[in-house]
């Protein structure tokens, strides 16, 4: 099973390609001195100085960063709490309906959940900025956070947990001394994409923003539907540079735990 | 009692965010268009009591419902999204599988790398993806200009703003949504079985249909799914990719409501997109409910 075919070769590159062309033009062109996408005029990174110079891109810039980062912790909180009732608690009232309001926002078209919390908005006279927006991210983030978190807990070793609730702990002492320690890895990765899926929004924070509260994708959005812009190219490879690095150092981090896991593993049982 | 405000917490948060927005949905979606803040009409009336209540449910009517299958508008854009995304769905398996089928048949050391590969564009912002390929499918892009350079076609081709460049743009932004459920089940796939079938005489051809491809059917269908739903009710990519000619029920929803600012027909759009969406979503779920079955 071990060798590739010159079919798998072939059909590997072409696929990586298709997946990473058009970004790395992207990158290519946010550098080209010409306005034209098709003219390569020479390197330069004046559309970098344009892009810092340019004030409604930087408030929107940090109106979406203050939304992601309040969107993701309350994601993490509500979402993790969900995990933990949805696989620990096995019978209350409701439940089906519980675990249906998790899944249900994971495919559930965004102009539908955008249109429905704005109607809500409105009916209680709530004035609309980063507040609301907030709110409405929260609530789709936090069934991503909770998907995540949950098949870490499936794969939990209960018995550590009745160990310590044996040995006197409290509830609460358990989970944050025991469960919460081992859950750990995925309430960070639940953390992350809550971050990015609130970073990446245009169409529920269209709906849920006021008009003092313009949101980066939104910026972006208005500017792109009029056409190619080297502004925007830049803009755009400043987003990916900081995705891939994150990305690569998330991934580097976890696997250097698992590594001294591992390890200590080993020591523990030679000792 | 701590239990009870552990369960509290979510579950209040989700009715009150996700339930009952939805439900006004439905209610504003019988109502009738007005001119006035909010821009519907008939308004819930606490004051006037029982009274109030029932002028208020009497007031609501299936019109805009109506109105819906009177406009063919609306029902040309629900059967033109479920068939661009269907084409899609098809496109993006056909794109997928071999390059599931490739990571799943590379040496087992490569094999974080290439799925690290295929997760990392799904981080990145999914406006700029489909941004990316404006610059490349316009008349004066970089494809055009590419294939006129080495003398393939002679003028520009008309890509951008056609249904073309829709299909594209989901293939392209979906794409990880398909690959990682498919090599999630082809990883899984004992080898030995194909061994056996070609020792016992099966071509090779032969011996993945008759094993490969029915032991991913599971993962095949996942993917489709994850593909299909989303890509119905898509905005950005036929915004932006498509022309004024594609239609998609998301856009019209989306312009329903913050161009013609009609309340009552953009949530009426809503709900039958939903009950639309609810077949394939139910199908989804029992198709993920069989498999941890079959794993557990």
């Amino acid at each position: 099973m071990n060798r590739l075919s010159p079919f798998n070769v072939v059909s590997l590159t072409l696929g990586f390609a298709f997946l990473y062309l058009p970004m790395v033009i992207l990158v290519i062109y946010s550098f080209n001195e010409s306005k034209l996408v098709t003219v390569w005029a020479g390197f330069s990174t004046k559309w970098y100085g344009e892009l810092v110079r340019n004030e409604a891109f930087l408030d929107a810039a940090l109106v979406t960063l203050q939304v992601a980062l309040l969107t993701s912790t309350l994601a993490t909180i509500l979402g993790t709490c969900a995990a933990y009732v949805l696989i620990r608690m096995h019978r209350f009232p409701g439940r089906t309906l519980f675990s249906g309001m998790i899944y249900a926002p994971l495919v559930m078209p965004d102009v539908i959940l955008g249109l429905s919390l704005l109607l809500l908005f409105i009916g209680l006279n709530v004035d609309r900025g980063v507040l609301t927006i907030v709110l409405a991210h929260t609530t789709f983030a936090m069934c991503y956070v909770s998907v995540v978190v949950s098949s870490r807990l499936v794969a939990f070793d209960r018995s550590l947990e009745e160990a310590a609730l044996d040995l006197g702990a409290t509830p609460f002492q358990t989970f944050r001394l025991v469960t919460l320690p081992i859950i750990a890895p995925a309430v960070i990765s639940g953390w992350l994409l809550a971050f990015t899926l609130s970073l990446d929004d245009l169409v529920i924070a269209s709906f849920t923003a006021g008009p003092s509260s313009t949101t980066l994708p939104m910026k972006i959005f208005s500017a792109v539907r009029l056409g190619v812009s080297p502004e925007i190219n830049a803009l755009s490879t400043i987003m990916i540079a900081i995705v891939t690095v994150g990305v690569i150092t998330a991934s580097l981090v976890s696997k250097r735990a698992a590594v001294r896991r591992l390890r200590e593993e080993k020591a523990a049982e030679r000792a | 009692m701590r239990r009870l405000i552990l369960i509290a917490i979510p579950y209040v948060w989700l009715l009150a965010l996700f339930l009952i927005p939805f439900f006004i949905v439905v209610k504003i979606s019988l109502s009738d268009v007005a001119l006035a803040r909010p821009p519907y009409m008939p308004q819930l009336d606490w004051s006037a009591g029982w009274e109030g209540i029932r002028n208020f449910f009497a007031a609501l009517d299936f019109e805009n419902f109506g109105f819906l299958t009177t406009d063919d508008l609306y029902w040309k854009a629900y059967l033109s999204s479920l068939q661009i995304a269907g084409i899609s769905t098809l496109l993006t398996l056909i794109v997928g599988f071999p390059i599931a089928y490739g990571m799943a048949r590379a040496p087992e050391h490569w094999r974080p790398t290439l799925m690290m590969l295929v997760i990392l564009p799904f981080w990145t912002s999914f406006l700029i993806r489909v941004y990316a390929w404006m610059g490349i499918l316009s008349q004066n892009g970089l494809l055009n200009g590419v294939l006129m350079s080495l003398g393939v076609i002679g003028e520009p081709l008309t890509i951008l703003n056609t249904d073309v460049a829709v299909y594209i743009g989901i293939v392209y932004t979906y794409l990880p949504f398909m690959i990682l459920p498919i090599y999630a089940a082809l990883e899984k796939l004992d080898s030995s079985l194909l061994e056996a079938a070609e020792d016992l005489g099966c071509s090779r051809l032969t011996a993945f249909w008759l094993i490969t491809v029915p032991l991913s059917k599971q993962g095949v269908i996942a993917g489709c799914f994850l593909v299909f739903i989303p890509a119905v009710g898509e905005f950005v990519i036929p915004s932006l990719l498509g022309g004024s000619e594609t239609l998609m029920i998301g856009k019209v929803l989306y312009e329903e409501f913050f161009s013609n600012r009609d309340w009552p027909v953009a949530s009426a759009v809503a709900v039958v997109l939903l009950l639309i969406l609810v077949i394939p979503i139910v199908l989804f779920q029992r198709n993920e409910q069989k498999q941890r079955e079959a794993e557990g």
